[in-house]
């Protein structure tokens, strides 16, 4: 196993670089310049400009501005934003957080909700339940993120009053942060009210990250039960007598795991660009709103050290589920 | 059983009155994120908003609902008879606010005038570069480092600034938020701790709001500042819940999870109107869209030519289609609410039988022509392209062929100023100090051609009148070089002037005290809630 880890980890070197080079040249391809638009409608001198991209070390060759970022990111200084001038490390930490909470809620919700779905509807193939569930998740696999999320608050926050329109906590809490996580620092705050606050902000956003994963997770888990529930061995542990519930829960459902593991993880991509939207209509403070505001102001240190940052994580993810296939199947770890 | 209800009791009616005498919170929902809280770093109305407004004051303060330039913490000043020497008084016993991260032992002195202007135009003031790659865009804009001779410390409370030459629109400059007034004790008490850049994130001023805490891109929380020079803020708290997106602050302000917002969506306006919970103002922005022509390239460097095109242009169509009415057409080049805007001027009639007849006459015969369209939505124009559409459309009927260009909006910026640049671009202007110098010299003037004059069209008169009114100190006889100026670019037709965009602002019904500021500015210290 300990060499299995090692293998995967040396993997993971080259593709860092890799992603470092694309995150620094694609976002340059793009054409419009960072020092132009931070004068927007009003001209800016060429002196000017000359002497704003030498500060901003915008004037070097590119290579050389790629070494000098990479020496940094190595050391951990991933660069200041143009536009805000804070360090992008410092930004991204206060940030992230509250896409970690939104996108766990989301992939939680998924998750429970998919893989039972997607086995009933296996189980019961061909049947009015399986047949509208998966016409529900063809929808919901189908949805615009951002009208579904318009529609959900127009519905619960705007007529029904159940749920508040947008934001992390009610205004009413006001305490520091301690982890990041609303839940959490709710929770240690010891204000009355505050966790229950803290929830319902959570739930229309993580309901609408959640729906696209939810429906791709279902469609996974009933074609991958309906692949193995024909198999022999599952016909062997019918004939020896056990219990269907054993069949299918113990038998058939952690053989089925595989593809369906390796569906969440990559779901968990899909989340954090799904998040961009979400985070976006529910003014939730996560990294998602930070990346869309940085490339139109075309921030390149926000920008490229915001995408090393997901892509790293991102990789991590991968790397977790190539382990966790290890310990649902033995065999792979070879 | 009775002390249980006694008890009872007592605690309800201590509720009650806790919250009776509780905190009066007013919730603005913001469209967006301050950049950060030193307004000299910043461009946007965004970031002044949420800083230059509620923490800090200025030498000279805008009057509220109007572009005036009024006392602020200058109680009066004189200007020498060259127009070039300002001597500020300064308000005494103006306080610094007093915050969990900085207490202030001294009142507003002329140092804090020195510093706060001085870091911004000289290159060598170890403030200059305190946070990296800062370019004090604003000071910068309006010229201050060539403007600015000296800025000088009479005594504690009078202060001095020596100008290269006479500026007249110098005292709305002062006025305008990069122009805030920081404490150069707080400053020095940063530097001595090796936190300069602190200076941008925890903010320390003379306004009628206390920085409490912001939360990034979320919330950023204010407290009525007890000690303000000015009236005293009728409302405790203050918070700018940020909400992006126009629909959800709508659906927000519908819930009465905020009191105020800015910017709805056009298509919102009739609803917020028929909603018994809200109130909407409308103000005409201070802004102008403008379509302007390459008056260097033939055949627009005829008038006739720029005259039948402009004769050609359907305006109501484009605001009624881009802005679903919520603009009106423009005939001058600077908006109704500036002091000089000529209302005597008439504008060309939208006829395309003479705008044919009139293109016939001067000679061009299937002219095929390029229309700039902007990308991005700008609160002067929505949406270029539909506009540009309407004009290709218009253009067509009197033979005319258009071809819409457009690029990504820096690259659009860059390639619109090149003086060989073909065909007409859109564009607009919102102004910054309610100064008509600020359109009419920043946008057609002879200095702007290659940069901000997109009509690369330089005309002496104009030029002249407009030169003339920036050094005339007299707002009567600056009044009328103005008109006059209007008069000559209406006759010479540079642009075709599309429209000024209404400013709308919906607030809930209980929310009194709310001006709004033809500069486009929210400003809270005089707002109060009943409800």
């Amino acid at each position: 196993m300990f060499g299995f880890l090692l293998r995967r980890l040396a993997v993971l070197i080259p593709t860092f670089l890799g992603v470092s080079i694309i995150a620094f040249s694609f976002i340059r391809l793009l054409p419009g310049d960072p020092v132009a638009l931070l004068s927007g409608e009003r001209v800016m001198s060429p002196e000017r400009h000359a002497q704003i991209s030498a500060q901003l070390g915008l004037d070097r060759p590119l290579v050389m501005q790629y070494f000098d970022y990479l020496g940094g990111v190595v050391t951990g200084d991933f660069g200041s934003s143009i536009v805000s001038k804070q360090p992008i490390l410092d930004q991204f930490l206060a940030l992230f957080p509250a896409t970690v909470e939104l996108s766990f809620c989301a992939i939680i919700i998924a998750i429970a909700l998919g893989i039972p779905a997607g086995v009933i509807a296996a189980i019961k193939r061909g049947s009015f339940f399986d047949q509208s569930l998966m016409g529900i998740a063809l929808v919901g696999y189908s949805m615009p993120i951002f009208w579904w999320g318009l529609l959900l608050i127009i519905l619960f926050s705007g007529i029904l009053q159940w749920t508040p329109v947008s934001g992390r906590i009610s205004l009413m809490f006001f305490f520091p942060p301690v982890t990041g996580f609303m839940l959490i620092d709710s929770l240690l705050s010891g204000q009355k009210g505050a966790f229950v606050s803290a929830l319902s902000h959570l739930a229309l956003p993580s309901i609408v990250l959640a729906t696209i994963p939810l429906a791709v997770i279902a469609r996974q888990t009933r074609s991958a039960m309906l692949e193995v529930l024909s198999e022999d061995y599952v016909r062997t542990a019918r004939a020896k007598g056990l219990s269907p519930f054993r069949v299918v829960g113990i038998h058939a459902l952690r053989n089925a795991m595989i593809p369906v593991v390796t569906t969440i993880g990559l779901q968990i991509g899909v989340m954090l660009a799904g998040a961009i939207l979400t985070e976006t209509i529910f003014s939730w403070p996560g990294i998602g709103k930070w990346m869309v505001d940085s490339v139109f102001r075309r921030d390149y240190p926000v920008i490229q050290g915001g995408l090393l940052l997901i892509a790293g994580i991102i990789m991590l993810v991968n790397l977790v589920v190539d382990l966790l296939y290890g310990l649902i199947n033995p065999r792979i770890r070879h | 059983m009775k002390v249980k209800l006694a008890l009872a009791a007592a605690l309800l009616s201590a509720t009650f009155f806790a919250s009776a005498a509780s905190a009066k919170t007013f919730v603005y929902c913001s469209e967006g994120s301050p950049e950060g809280f030193d307004p000299g770093l910043y461009t946007a109305g965004t970031t002044f908003d949420a800083s230059g407004h509620p923490i800090y004051s200025r030498l000279l303060e805008f009057e509220p609902g109007t572009t005036k330039p009024v006392a602020g913490l200058a109680e009066s000043w004189e200007i020498s008879e060259d127009g070039t020497v300002y001597t500020f008084k300064l308000r005494s016993g103006v306080k610094f606010q007093t915050t969990d991260f900085f207490t202030p032992t001294r009142e507003l002195n002329a140092d804090d005038i020195v510093f706060s202007i001085g870091r911004q135009i000289k290159t060598d003031d170890p403030w200059h570069q305190y946070v990296p790659g800062t370019s004090w865009e604003y000071a910068a804009g309006m010229g201050f480092p060539d403007l600015i001779k000296s800025i000088e410390k009479v005594d504690d409370l009078t202060v001095k600034f020596t100008l290269n030459r006479p500026e007249a629109p110098f005292l709305a400059n002062l006025a305008m938020p990069f122009a805030s007034i920081m404490s150069k004790e707080y400053a020095d008490s940063l530097d001595a701790a090796g936190k300069k850049e602190q200076l941008n994130q925890m903010p320390v001023g003379t306004g009628p709001f206390t920085f409490v805490g912001y939360q990034q891109d979320a919330v950023i929380r204010y407290k009525k500042n007890a000690d303000y020079w000015g009236p005293a803020p009728k409302i405790d708290d203050l918070v700018f819940a940020i909400t992006t997106d126009a629909s959800v602050r709508y659906q927000k302000l519908k819930a009465g999870e905020c009191h105020l917002m800015p910017y709805p969506n056009a298509a919102d306006v009739k609803s917020m109107k028929d909603d018994p919970n809200l109130t909407v103002l409308e103000q005409e922005g201070l802004n102008v869209a403008y379509m302007a022509y390459n008056t260097t390239q033939a055949p627009f460097d005829k008038v006739e030519v720029r005259k039948a095109l402009n004769k050609a242009i359907n305006k109501q169509a484009i605001v009624d289609a881009v802005f679903q009415g919520m603009a009106t057409p423009a005939k001058n080049p600077i908006p109704p609410t500036m002091w000089s805007y000529n209302n005597a001027i008439e504008d060309d009639a939208y006829d395309l039988d003479a705008a044919k007849k009139m293109l016939e006459e001067a000679g061009v015969k299937d002219l095929s022509m390029k229309v700039w369209a902007m990308p991005v939505s700008r609160p002067y124009m929505l949406n270029a392209r539909r506009a540009a559409e309407i004009i290709q459309d218009d253009f067509a009927k009197i033979g005319v062929k258009v071809e819409i260009v457009s690029y990504e909006w820096a690259e659009y910026l860059e390639r619109s100023k090149d003086k060989n640049r073909d065909g007409a671009a859109i564009l607009g202007w919102t102004g910054d100090n309610g100064d008509p110098d600020n359109f009419l010299d920043t946008l057609l003037g002879c200095d702007a051609v290659g940069g901000n004059n997109r009509a690369q069209w330089c005309n002496e008169e104009f030029n002249s009148l407009v030169k003339k009114a920036k050094t005339t100190a007299d707002q009567e006889e600056r009044t009328q070089l103005y008109e006059e100026a209007q008069v000559v670019f209406k006759r010479e037709a540079p642009w075709a002037t599309l429209d000024h965009s209404l400013s709308i602002v919906p607030m809930r019904k209980g929310v009194t005290g709310f001006t709004q500021s033809p500069l486009g500015d929210f400003t809270f210290e005089a707002v109060d809630i009943s409800e």
